[in-house]
């Protein structure tokens, strides 16, 4: 379905120093800085997939939505969409595709939301009946019957957010990119945007392409996730994968009646100790969790244990680190 | 095409919801009627040297001008254009499986004559019923009147090209400040805004008269009120239709050029 190789893309940027001496000079001679957004990034990606695609800010994640979505032109590379070349077949290609940048807004600002839509269902030239059936299943996934009659600034974040998605999908895409769709929104809009994604994803087949700096985006949607940092694809694989690679160390904390020597397991590092408490981390590929457990019950008299599992967040810092991104 | 239609019929009904903006704007051109009107007699009254345009062509030149102000001026724009392409939710238009160029094209359109279909009636009917010398007088002939009704349409198709230009430039200098100004002020001189042409000495009417600002004000009035003979608006609406496609082949041209460098920047 898409197909992406080796895209690279480089800005100019103009830089000088502060100071009244540095802005008359940029006068005459500015000076560019060569930033690569982007650095020989390939993948593949399948019709059907969620594919989470994250990393740090300034990565390069809005860059490479906006190449796939043909608004900018890498310097080399090739990216092939349902057999077009985005931004050479720019106007046949973006009917099949919905963008939604979290954000800009698609919206006329000033007019009811209602009217943005029949404005969007006439430039696609979505047929009538085609446009009703998606308005209503919209409408109903994404609860905008009491806002589709409001002008779109006294619309909130979160109901403008959910106006713009369903904007980006009145015209039955096959892929939908999504840069930064949940910025912002609060728990329930959050909850209410991903279940809605799942939902297009499963009964529609839509491809979805993400960008995220919420985890939990990812952990509720995405089996698939490429990471870049730097303009530099660094990883592309499942989530569970990461789990694996990191999630092996588990911090265990143990509460207990009040014992004045500290604990000594083997196998496990002591984080932090008190005569009640202690916080035990433990590399499960090194040692079991049941041996540890045995040896810290033979110590103590137990009152509460909690095991845990580092969260993904974290994971993915670790992953980072490990890239010096 | 249905698109295009979309937008202009969206962004006209929006237009035409702003009735304060429109009676205020009544007010205003009414006071600046009078106060041409008045200049205008009092010039005229004083000299007995020939003039090149009589005090009543004047007078329909001035009203036409106040009643259609939303067709010509070239410093009415759209704001949320400009913030479009400064803030760079450009990046939506881009997405679209249809031509910015049309669609853009369409929606200043309807925004100018949503402007002018509020403004227009009002200031007419008054400036018919007005007593002698303020009033207005009728069309020269019922051909100039069909003459000066297409006339002014190509006119008005003509400074929305030309203001395309100035929304296309604001891509590259990203404020419209500047193209604005220089437009407003030198575009509204030449179109005769200002002093009426007939009443320019005759090496500025030159210079005016090969520039494309004057075809959508300064003609189409002077057709009106038979200044201009048939024959030679004719001849006019011809030019007309020629500055109309140099500017829209000018405009999609560039547009197209400066959409390929364009960098959208930011999340």
């Amino acid at each position: 379905m898409i197909t992406i190789n080796g895209i690279s893309k480089t800005y100019q940027v103009a830089k000088r120093s502060s100071g009244i001496g540095q802005a008359f000079k940029s006068l005459f001679h500015r000076e560019y800085t060569d930033v690569e957004a982007l650095n020989d990034i390939s993948f593949t990606v399948k019709p059907g997939e969620i594919v989470g695609y994250i990393g740090p800010n300034g990565a390069g994640k809005s860059t490479t939505i906006k190449v796939m979505s043909g608004i900018l032109v890498p310097d080399s590379g090739s990216c092939t969409i349902m057999g077009y070349t985005p931004w050479k077949d720019r106007v046949a290609y973006v009917r099949n595709i919905g963008v939604v940048f979290g954000q800009r807004s698609q919206l006329w600002w000033d007019v009811p939301v209602i009217d943005s839509f029949e404005l969007l269902r006439d430039i696609y030239k979505v047929p009538e009946q085609e446009y009703k059936a998606n308005l209503a299943l919209l409408t109903e996934t994404l609860e905008l019957q009491d806002i589709i009659g409001m002008p779109v600034r006294q619309l909130s974040l979160g109901q403008r957010m959910r106006c713009e998605i369903a904007a980006s999908l009145l015209h039955s895409p096959s892929i939908l990119f999504l840069d930064e769709p949940t910025i912002g929104l609060d728990a329930a809009s959050k909850i209410a945007v991903r279940r809605f994604i799942r939902t297009i994803n499963e009964e529609k087949g839509v491809t979805v392409i993400l960008t995220t700096h919420d985890m939990n985006d990812i952990e509720a949607l995405a089996q698939r996730i490429i990471l870049i940092g730097k303009g530099k694809l660094l990883y592309d694989g499942s989530i569970d994968a990461i789990r694996n690679q990191f999630g092996t160390r588990k911090t265990i904390i143990a509460l207990y009646r009040q014992q004045e020597a500290p604990l000594k397991i083997a196998g496990a590092v002591l984080e932090s100790w008190s005569p009640e408490r202690a916080v035990l981390s433990v590399d499960t590929e090194q040692v079991l969790i049941s041996e540890v457990l045995i040896s810290i019950s033979q110590q103590v008299e137990l009152i509460d244990i909690i095991i845990d599992t580092p969260p993904i967040e974290d994971m993915i810092i670790q992953l980072y680190k490990e890239h010096q991104i | 095409m249905k698109a295009y239609v979309s937008v202009f019929k969206l962004r006209l009904y929006h237009g035409l919801q702003y009735r304060a903006a429109a009676l205020a704007g009544i007010a205003t051109q009414f006071f600046f009627g009078f106060i041409f009107i008045m200049v205008y007699e009092a010039f005229y009254s004083q000299s007995t040297a020939a003039f090149p345009i009589s005090l009543s062509q004047l007078i329909t030149y001035v009203w036409l001008q106040q009643a259609f102000l939303a067709f010509v001026m070239l410093w009415f724009r759209d704001n949320e254009l400009f913030q479009l392409i400064t803030s760079g939710n450009v990046a939506y238009e881009l997405c679209r499986p249809s031509g910015i160029y049309g669609l853009w094209y369409a929606k200043l359109l309807a925004q100018r004559l949503s402007s002018a279909l509020l403004r227009s009636m009002p200031i007419l009917v008054i400036a018919y019923i007005l007593p002698k010398p303020y009033g207005m007088p009728l069309p020269h002939n019922s051909v100039s009147f069909l003459l000066f009704v297409l006339t002014l349409l190509l006119g008005l198709l003509m400074m929305v090209s030309l203001s395309m230009l100035m929304y296309i430039s604001v891509f590259i200098t990203l404020s419209p400040a500047g193209s604005l100004l220089m437009f407003a002020v030198i575009g509204e001189f030449l179109a005769g805004m200002v002093i009426p042409v007939p009443l320019m000495p005759t090496w500025l009417q030159n210079i005016v008269y090969v520039l494309p600002f004057r075809w959508a004000a300064d003609f189409p009035f002077r057709v009106y009120s038979g200044h201009i003979p048939q024959d030679e608006a004719l001849i006019g609406v011809a030019i007309q239709i020629i500055w109309l496609v140099l500017l829209v082949g000018l405009g999609k041209y560039t547009m197209t050029r400066v959409l390929r460098k364009i960098v959208v920047q930011g999340g």
